[in-house]
């Protein structure tokens, strides 16, 4: 048998948590976080617009922090906490930010979706009240073309509400 | 404030809906992609993972222009994991989105025209591998003269880009006076002459393009792709892959951006359909982002002269615009760029004489295209500006001039377009109102500004690109005994909300929910044609059609109703999922028990609708570019703040008020005019697709300079100032519920109302786009020493216009025809007998 090109052999092994569950998965050591969520495991929420950190479009939660998972290598992450857009939701109903999202125009041709919303998840998380310019300042490295964000500040805002809502309920 | 309610139940819901008003139309909703574009469910076309998946990567030239001598793919097909290498030999037909400039080839055969040309195609199994393979493909390249830009275009007619065009490296000429324009200029107390340059720029989709195609099981092709145009793809495929056309499936993809790059049948497209067809398995091309910009198709920049003859009140007495055009390497759409370039002027102001010249010239460097607002904002930007300064010359307030000269409703202008509903005059009463124009314009402190400007755009283009009399759009409707209804359209989704436009006009009329109905579109197998996103079309024709098709269906539905109600049909209602009697609105049945019925009666219930603009009046050659069955109207005052020291310009405010007809989902209308506004201050501020020559030493090729996101800068969260959106919404009976355009217009405004706010600041014309700020530095400079406080382009070169095409404006008794046409047959005879002659 004749070798196989590097790219094709998936010598590289990681376990890790992916959106809450314990992930096993086989790559070429290579490969990016970003090429092992899409390519290897085939979640393919997480976008790119560039793979060099430029557009901010495949960012995902590294242990809570957003990153760029262009930029990450998939070998770094064993044994931690990734999130992506496919783990946003919980218990078969939306996040407070999908929601808003959906409902006010955040997501025009949704490419930069997915990204902005781990990231304003992790804002969120952080910062439970931010002001308008935390939020521009929190999303300042995702790249959206389409909305001229105010639609993304005004879900961004109208989330966090929902969210303090719902804790002030379960308090 | 957030919506409280649960927002997946549109107003159809509502208890107490009746039969008198929308309910679906006109209400912001959430659109009905929403769900999967949050959850990260849409399918862009790289997210298409198939069995057996080959990755393809093309080879570009490093060299503007050149000669290919030879290619040698040997040792990249000995590769381990290459399955196939591709050259030009492979894809040899032309193929080109206008049939007037069919001038590209999948893979270059004999000559390379910009960096980035591709010259072969690998497919591997991995994309990696084929990413390496590239390096063993050896190109012997001749290396021609490089052709940088227009001026040069005209001075160097050898060595040619291309064998066909005007002549030299001039691709495209266009001459067309619309009355005497030296007898307005004759009757003018004034004469203005400005010369204004906007530079390219690029339309960054943060969506890199990407296809997928397959030999189906069988045998055919099917290709996914992230394209605007599935349907003018799918004619390129058949041409150029010698298939017949009903053996080709093209589904474009949701778009993740597009504004205009993704409207040309690309050559990766056609080289994934090829290698899918000789390997029989799918492959797969995602460029990176250099290539995008290589793709490029972007706003062409453009050397402009108007000179304009005024009254004192302000009236216009003639107008004559000249543009210089660079193309790129490609015609794409740029003939009718160029004709574009000259068509709207007369929308919006009532102008009595008109002359445009313009000239599109070939250079080595990407191909220009159509890019929101195709060719009209660079033009708009100049007419803007010199309308800012006309005001100010004759003491008049720039929005009470413009006031004075908007162009009426129902008009015909001088060359021959038939506007629909105009709504300027309200546009620029309402943003002055509330951007307080009146007490900010020449009053606020030395660095703060204001300026205003206004713009019109298409609601569709009136012609197709291939001349036939088939319909525009097309929509089939299935009613289902579920009670749910399917849409199936050539529509294509580029995030604009046109699935949900679809949605709406169905649901509204059949008084059901949005969520109800299930969509098809942008498959060329599923759907009837629909010609592409592009010249914001899809709101008006596909509307229309599905419109159409609705109330065709509803009649059906109605019939089989009454007949079970026994309630004449005039008096049920569609609403709440019912239909029902409107005098006794508890007296009805269920939507679904409705269709059931109307099943049982007439078999299985499926509607047709489509729809075919207006025909224009505009008769003469080149008359075809510009007509549109209505035209929207936007006007912007834009606050700035200029920095004297630095020349940073930044915007805290921006008022926009857009002549949209209806909103059909405000929430989305608002979206469209926001992201246009975001994307003009990108133009207006800091885009720009330059270029730069590498040292002599290395090649002195002409490159890209900044061929990536971080160096091609656009605006960021950071940047984007407060917006306030008013909405002009004046039903035109020519939209469905009225409805206008949204996606372009309200951009072309903006570029032109900076620069003017940027005068207001600190007393400096930047007549040149984009307004960065070493440009304000140095015309401040020229400011300070006395001399014209100005920066931009001081001249614009000779050129050998041919005679203009003399088309007497309607007032002049008109009829559409030019006088001097030599009529095509006569024309072509002449020209066989040249040839023979020669
Ligand atoms: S893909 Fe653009 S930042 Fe990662
Ligand atoms: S919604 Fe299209 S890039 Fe943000």
């Amino acid at each position: 048998m004749s070798p196989l090109p590097i790219a094709s052999q998936k010598t590289s092994q990681i376990r890790f948590t992916l959106n809450g569950e314990e992930t096993d998965v086989s790559f070429a050591p290579y490969k990016t976080l970003l090429e092992v969520l899409r390519e290897d495991l085939f979640h393919t929420g997480t976008k790119h617009g560039c793979e060099l950190g430029e557009c901010g479009a495949c960012a995902v939660l590294l242990d809570g922090q957003p990153v760029l998972s262009c930029l990450v290598l998939a070998l770094e992450c064993g044994g931690r906490q990734v999130l992506t857009v496919e783990g946003l939701g919980e218990d078969g109903h939306l996040h407070p930010l999908q929601d808003a999202f959906a409902d006010l125009g955040a997501a025009q041709c949704g490419y930069c979706t997915p990204a902005i919303l781990v990231t304003a998840k992790a804002l969120l998380d952080q910062n439970p009240h931010p002001t308008r310019d935390q939020i521009r300042a929190a999303i300042s490295g995702n790249l959206c073309r389409c909305t001229g964000y105010l639609q993304i500040f005004e879900a961004v805002e109208a989330a966090m509400l929902k969210i303090a809502d719902q804790k002030s309920k379960v308090r | 404030m957030p919506d409280e309610k649960d927002s997946r139940t549109t107003p159809a819901d509502a208890p107490e809906a009746n039969g008198n008003k929308l309910r679906v139309i006109g209400v912001p909703r959430r659109r009905v992609d929403a769900r999967a574009k949050v959850t990260g469910q849409t399918r862009f076309a790289d997210d298409i993972f198939l069995p057996r998946m080959a990755h393809c990567k093309l080879l570009r030239s490093p060299h503007p222009h050149a000669r290919i001598r030879k290619i040698d793919t040997s040792r990249a097909a000995a590769h381990p994991g290459v399955y196939v290498v591709l050259t030009g030999k492979d894809v040899p037909i032309q193929y080109g989105i206008l049939p007037v400039s069919q001038d590209e080839q999948a893979l270059c055969v004999d000559r390379v025209r910009h960096v980035g040309d591709p010259v072969a195609a690998v497919v591997a199994r991995e994309e990696l591998t084929a990413f390496e393979a590239l390096d063993l493909i050896d190109v012997d390249y001749e290396i021609l003269t490089t052709i940088s830009d227009p001026q040069e275009a005209l001075t160097t007619p050898e060595p040619r880009i291309h064998e066909y065009g005007e002549e030299g490296n001039i691709h495209k000429l266009v001459a067309l006076e619309f009355g005497n324009v030296e007898e307005g200029f004759a009757e003018a107390d004034e004469i203005f002459e400005d010369t204004f340059f906007f530079q390219g720029n690029t339309h960054l989709p943060i969506e890199q393009h990407a296809s997928v195609a397959i030999k189906d099981p069988e045998g055919k092709l099917t290709v996914w792709s992230s394209t605007q145009t599935p349907h003018y793809l799918h004619r390129a495929l058949a041409k150029v892959l010698e298939l017949p056309a009903a053996h080709i499936r093209v589904i474009a993809t949701p778009n993740g951006g597009a504004f205009g790059g993704k409207s040309d049948p690309f050559n990766h497209e056609i080289v994934v359909a090829k290698a899918a067809l000789l390997l029989d398995r799918p492959v797969k091309i995602c460029l990176t982002r250099e290539e995008v910009f290589y793709c490029h198709r972007g706003r062409h920049p453009v050397l402009m002269k108007f000179k304009t003859g005024v009254k004192r009140d302000g009236a216009i007495t003639g107008m004559h615009l000249q543009t210089l055009i660079d193309g790129g390497a490609y015609g794409s759409y740029g003939v009718a760029s160029t004709f574009y370039a000259g068509a709207l002027q007369t929308t919006t102001y009532h102008i009595p004489r008109y002359r445009y010249q313009g000239c599109r010239t070939f250079t080595n460097k990407p191909p220009c295209g159509p890019k929101r607002g195709h060719g009209t904002p660079q033009p708009r930007f100049g007419q803007e500006v010199q309308l800012d300064k006309i005001a100010e010359r004759l003491k008049i307030d720039p929005a009470d001039l413009r006031l004075r000269i908007v162009e009426s409703s129902n008009s015909v202008t001088a060359n021959f377009l038939q506007l629909g509903t105009v709504n300027l005059a309200e546009c620029i009463r309402r943003v002055a109102k509330v951007s307080n124009w009146k007490e900010k314009f020449r009053n606020l402190p030395e660095g703060h500004g204001v300026g205003l400007a206004c713009s019109a755009y298409l609601t569709g283009a009136g012609l197709p690109i291939y001349w036939n009399k088939m319909p525009h759009s097309g929509v089939q409707l299935k009613f289902d005994r579920s009670g749910g209804v399917t849409i199936f359209c050539g529509a294509t989704e580029i995030g604009q909300g046109s699935d949900d436009v679809l949605a709406g006009i169905v649901a509204e009329v059949l008084g059901i929910d949005t969520f109800d109905i299930r969509l098809f579109t942008g498959d060329t197998d599923l759907g009837p044609v629909d010609l592409g996103s592009y010249s914001s079309r899809v709101t008006l024709m596909a509307g229309n059609a599905a419109l159409q098709a609705a109330e065709r269906g509803k009649a059906i539905l109605r019939e089989a109703a009454a007949e079970k109600l026994q309630v004449p049909k005039e008096r049920l209602c569609f609403a709440g999922k019912r239909v029902f009697d409107s005098a006794a609105p508890e007296k009805g049945l269920t939507f679904q028990e409705a269709v059931c019925l109307a099943e049982a009666r007439f078999g299985t219930i499926g509607t047709v609708g489509s729809y075919t603009p207006p025909t224009s009046p505009a008769l003469y050659k080149g008359g075809g570019v510009g007509p549109s069955p209505t035209y929207s109207y936007s006007a912007a005052v834009v606050q700035v703040e200029v920095n004297s020291v630095t020349g940073w310009v930044t915007v805290p405010k921006v008022w926009i008020a857009h002549d949209i007809g209806r909103a059909l989902n405000p929430t989305l209308v608002r979206g469209q005019v926001e992201g246009s506004v975001y994307m003009g201050l990108g133009e207006a501020l800091m885009e720009e697709q330059e270029f730069r020559r590498l040292p002599k030493k290395l090649s002195h090729a002409l490159v890209h300079k900044f061929p990536s996101i971080l160096e091609y800068k656009s605006p960021t969260s950071l940047d984007m100032p407060e917006v306030v959106t008013e909405l002009i919404e004046e039903p035109d009976p020519r939209g469905p519920y009225g409805a206008k355009e949204v996606g372009q217009g309200p951009l072309l405004p903006i570029m032109p109302a900076v620069a003017n706010a940027v005068y207001d600041a600190v007393g400096v014309r930047i007549d040149e786009i984009p307004v960065t700020p070493e440009k304000i530095l140095k015309a401040l400079a020229e400011k300070k020493a006395g001399r014209d406080p100005r920066f931009g382009p001081t001249d614009f070169p000779h050129i050998h216009w041919p005679e203009a095409l003399r088309v007497p404006p309607p007032w002049e008794g008109g009829d559409g025809h030019a006088v001097n046409e030599v009529p095509r047959r006569q024309k072509s005879r002449q020209e066989k007998e040249k040839v023979l002659a020669s």
